[in-house]
């Protein structure tokens, strides 16, 4: 029953080459010696001086990949602490009683619902209202206003995967701590923290990337000293067509590679790991929220 | 028992949870150094009295007294109380030995007690040697064991123990079963134990308090549990039991004339008989014995054997009494030739064996 | 009661930890989005900003043919797209979820890889394939199938290749998942009972991985009715999409009450969507998180 015909395979093949075309083009036309800077793509011969295009200072993709990792390093290490902390506030709560108790409850519960809606609404709404509430309160367009607009979309990314560990966890590691003696801090620090450590990092490596990629809400928030890398491409490719983006898709590309080749040595010995500690259920880097 | 000092006091002990009640107003005394266990069936409140008992659960009213103090509103943290959870609840990302260690390291303990208390704990649970193990990688018993020394460590007044051997096989069980019992004598720690399953109850527990409904039904010793249910219910729970309907004809001194189907047997009489009432006559199935010729004895019912259940060194006999309700006997399988299902027989039995109560089977479920 | 007073302060603690990230929402996502809804009922001020009076202008101004052209245009495209990433994405996930499982690992990791990389890097290898003289018009050149080159580039055709391109992972993952964990034996009770293998799966399979397929719907629905710079890399001049509305009436009108409609509208339109799938039985978050969370899917 569950085995796959030839016809099977060959469609797996063809997806995945329709997947790959545009990348390889663009590995490709990264080393093509035609300047084309019309629309011209034609492959006349090989050359590298697009990479030397692409480190030199002068085309500024340094700066924006700087620019990138200082929004992305800040976005992720203010969503990690909002976003575990909210996970850890709002997994298992018990119910009020009371006015008070109950509109607090609702309060908090509501509060979580408009946390998780930036990944769930058009980039380009949330783009937009941050853009006219940061010119009506006055926060000036750039780093800050960055800063602020990624961690409310990476704040999502956190708080769902810290919540579904912290979900699947059984309740009863934590009243065993303080059964045994812990405060409820203590707690915090040497069972709750501990074993919600994977889907934290999960989440911030998620976080991380989506950040690196936004284009949208950047956009609309970025200033004139605070051009990303996402921005940079984009007005590159919207004026021309500078050959040297394809080099920077084929830097990215072979970075990605390393990064996946090392995350899955990584993994290989999270479970090699995971087999010696006996942890029910497939954490990890994904932090047991994998479908 | 009662005369060892009073250790735990529960008073009027209430829970709600929204609008179901899971413990509706428990009194009790739990002695020092005893073995009590909670049973019931499950939603009875037994988990929920424990959980308050450790503090992870606050009453909705009444209060907890140990050692004569209101330890109601106490933390969980601060009480001289552990508990073995029903699954264990080993921290999966600290090794046998942490696991073991934690609660002295929260009370900020030295290295040398630590290291010291945690290689005997190890020992008193015959997992020496298993320190640098991961709790994943243990078998269930090794891991209830890891549980249990986990919560000794601190040498609690009470240990809790929720079905601690409620996910082991059979086999295990057995074993666990006299194992806990020698630890607890050993230790004179006071448990307050919960199972579902009554013939654990009997075998470990001193006292045992049968609950339901949120209600203690019966507190009492495995004995008196056994012999002198005090209700159809507790009767019912324990043990293979035949509740025979019958009506209280004549109430002497001291003896009840109670007529089943015709019959008239002499039972022991409670002041609380009324002449006239419904009863249950409650017969344990192995006080009952079976044969074919009649037999002079007082307490004696003719009836039809309808069904005939061979069971290696026992045999479960169903007997039809003219009435239409049915008697179970269970008996050796020893001399047992002649009865065939439709033979006429006579069951019988001493009349201590036989205790009358009210039929209370359908309240409070 | 004294008793209740120190537990509840326990747990409230504890609840007190969500108070950051709540008061954070509250602010820039619940504010932000409750002042756009608030400027698409001003009339614009000056420069780059809104003034009163009240009014509903800007919504009347919507219902115009230009505009609802564009909507409609959007909601088409977001429509073919999701059919297509179903239709090409369904069988994909479904051969996944069955091969063998070393070879799961390499493809899920295959159909990964290329999407760490930049959005619109990706994208722009569809306009090098696409150009004139780009590689597709010089391979139907070369085999006699076309006597000049076809214009790809610059075209709705050319807008719906990259809009199923940068969608399809999140179809084939949402059903992916639902196909692994359907239990194959009740496949085999199907095929038992007298059911073809094709009955089978339309009977069994299809309604077992139906909340996969849904989840894709919404989520490649979703973001495409608002995506900008797709259309605006690989679509011609009038190729106007909502999201390009929304661009342009904010950065070269400059005309920010009526930007606000219009991304109101687009708003409006997303929450009906996820109304409706969660009346469908859907759960929101945690799909739109299957969906993105696919990059660190690497198993």
């Amino acid at each position: 029953m569950k085995k796959n015909s030839p016809w099977a395979s060959f469609y797996l093949a063809l997806i995945l080459v329709l997947l790959y075309l545009p990348v390889l083009m663009v590995v490709l036309f990264s080393f093509n010696s035609n300047p084309g800077r019309t629309a011209n793509f034609q492959f006349e011969g090989f050359s590298l001086q697009w990479y030397r295009d692409l480190f030199d200072p002068v085309t500024g993709y340094g700066t924006a990949l700087t620019t990138s990792l200082v929004l992305a390093g800040w976005s992720v290490l203010f969503s990690a602490v909002i976003g575990t902390l909210g996970a850890i506030g709002m997994v298992r709560r018990p119910r009020r009683r009371g006015l008070i108790g109950r509109a607090g409850h609702a309060a908090l519960g509501a509060g979580e619902q408009i946390a998780v809606l930036p990944i769930m609404i058009p980039e380009i709404i949330l783009g937009l209202a941050l853009m006219a509430l940061f010119s009506f309160i006055g926060i000036p367009f750039g780093m800050p206003a960055l800063v602020l607009s990624h961690v409310a979309f990476c704040v999502p990314y956190i708080f769902i995967t810290v919540k579904g560990r912290l979900a699947s966890l059984d309740p009863g590691l934590e009243e065993a701590a303080r059964d045994l003696g812990a405060t409820p801090l203590k707690v915090l620090a040497t069972v709750t923290l501990p074993l919600s450590f994977p889907a934290i990092l999960s989440g911030c490596l998620l976080a991380f990337a989506m950040s690196m990629d936004d284009f949208v809400i950047s956009f609309f928030v970025n200033g004139p000293q605070t051009t990303t890398l996402p921005l940079k491409v984009y007005s590159s490719v919207k004026v021309g067509v500078p050959p040297h983006v394809n080099a920077l898709c084929t830097v990215m590309l072979g970075v990605v590679f390393t990064l996946v080749a090392l995350g899955q040595l990584i993994q290989a010995g999270n479970l090699k790991r995971k087999d010696r500690l006996g942890y029910a259920g497939r954490d990890g880097l994904t932090g047991g929220l994998v479908p | 028992m009662s005369d060892r000092p009073v250790l735990l006091s529960l008073r009027g002990l209430r829970k709600t949870f929204d609008t179901q009640e899971a413990v509706s107003g428990l009194d009790l005394e739990v002695f020092a150094g005893e073995f009590l266990t909670l049973l019931g069936p499950s939603g009875c409140g037994k988990t929920t009295t424990l959980r308050i008992i450790a503090g992870l659960e606050m009453p909705s009213a009444g209060s907890v007294l140990l050692d004569g103090q209101d330890i109601t509103a106490l933390a969980p943290e601060k009480r001289a109380v552990n508990t073995v959870f029903q699954n264990y609840a080993l921290f999966p990302h600290m090794n046998v030995a942490k696991n073991i260690a934690y609660g002295l390291r929260m009370r900020g303990a030295g290295k040398e007690e630590i290291a010291r208390k945690t290689a005997e704990m190890l020992e008193l649970v015959q997992l020496t040697g298993y320190g640098k193990r991961m709790p994943g990688q243990l078998s269930g018993g090794q891991r209830q064991r890891v549980a249990i020394a986990r919560s000794l460590i601190l040498s609690p007044r009470i240990l809790l123990l929720d079905e601690p051997l409620g996910a082991l096989d059979l086999q295990l069980r057995r074993q666990m079963q006299v194992e806990l019992k020698r630890m607890q004598q050993k230790l004179g720690i006071t448990f307050i134990y919960i199972t579902h399953d009554q013939e654990e109850a009997l075998l470990m527990s001193d006292r045992v308090a049968l609950m339901r409904g949120g209600r203690f039904v019966q507190v009492g010793t495995p004995l008196e549990l056994y012999e002198h249910p005090q209700t159809a219910f507790a009767a019912s729970f324990i043990g293979e039991t035949n509740l025979i309907a019958g009506r209280a004809a004549a109430v002497k001194e001291g003896e009840v004339l109670l007529d089943i189907a015709g019959f008239s047997l002499p039972c022991e009489s409670f002041d609380w008989i009324t002449p006239g009432e419904e009863l249950l006559l409650c017969v344990r199935a192995q006080r009952m014995h079976l044969s074919t010729e009649p037999v002079n004895a007082p307490c004696r019912l003719k009836g039809e054997l309808v069904e005939n259940h061979y069971a290696g060194g026992e045999r479960t006999s169903l007997v039809r009494l003219p009435d239409g309700q049915t008697v179970r006997v269970r008996h050796s399988t020893e001399n047992d030739a002649g009865l065939a299902p439709g033979s006429e027989v006579f069951c019988w039995w001493n009349m201590p064996s036989g205790v009358l109560v009210r039929d209370d089977r359908e309240e409070g479920q | 009661m004294a008793v209740h007073h120190i537990e509840g302060k326990a747990k409230r603690g504890r609840e007190a930890l969500a108070l950051p990230m709540a008061v954070y929402a509250a602010l820039f996502v619940g504010l932000s989005l409750l002042y756009i809804i608030g400027l698409s009922f001003l009339n614009r001020g000056e420069g780059f900003s809104a003034s009163p009076p009240v009014t509903a202008d800007n919504y009347l101004r919507i219902i115009s043919p230009l505009y609802l052209r564009s909507l409609l245009l959007s909601l088409r495209l977001a429509a073919l797209t999701a059919l297509f990433c179903l239709l090409l994405g369904y069988p994909f996930a479904y051969f996944l979820a069955k091969a063998r499982p070393k070879a799961r690992a390499w493809l899920l990791m295959l159909l990964i890889v290329p999407f760490w990389t930049n959005a619109l890097i990706r994208i722009y290898g569809w306009k090098i394939l696409f150009s004139a003289s780009g590689p597709v018009n010089s391979a139907l050149l070369s085999l006699g199938l076309i006597g000049r080159p076809l214009k790809l580039l610059y075209t709705d055709f050319a807008v719906l290749v990259g809009m199923i391109y940068a969608m399809i992972p999140f179809m084939v993952l949402p059903v992916y998942s639902s196909v692994e964990r359907m239990d194959w034996a009740m496949v085999e009770a199907s095929r038992d009972l007298g059911a073809s293998p094709l009955k089978a799966f339309l009977t069994v399979t299809v309604p077992m991985t139906l909340p996969g397929v849904l989840a894709g719907l919404v989520l490649t629905f979703i973001p495409s009715v608002g995506l900008f710079f797709l259309s605006d890399l690989l679509g011609g001049s009038n190729t106007m999409l909502w999201g390009n509305m929304v661009h342009n009436e904010l950065l070269k009108s400059r005309d920010l009450p009526f930007a606000a409609a219009l991304s109101v509208v687009l708003l409006t339109l997303t929450g009906l969507v996820i109304l409706i799938y969660r009346r469908m039985g859907g759960k929101a978050e945690s799909m739109v998180f299957l969906g993105r969370r696919f990059i660190f899917e690497t198993q």
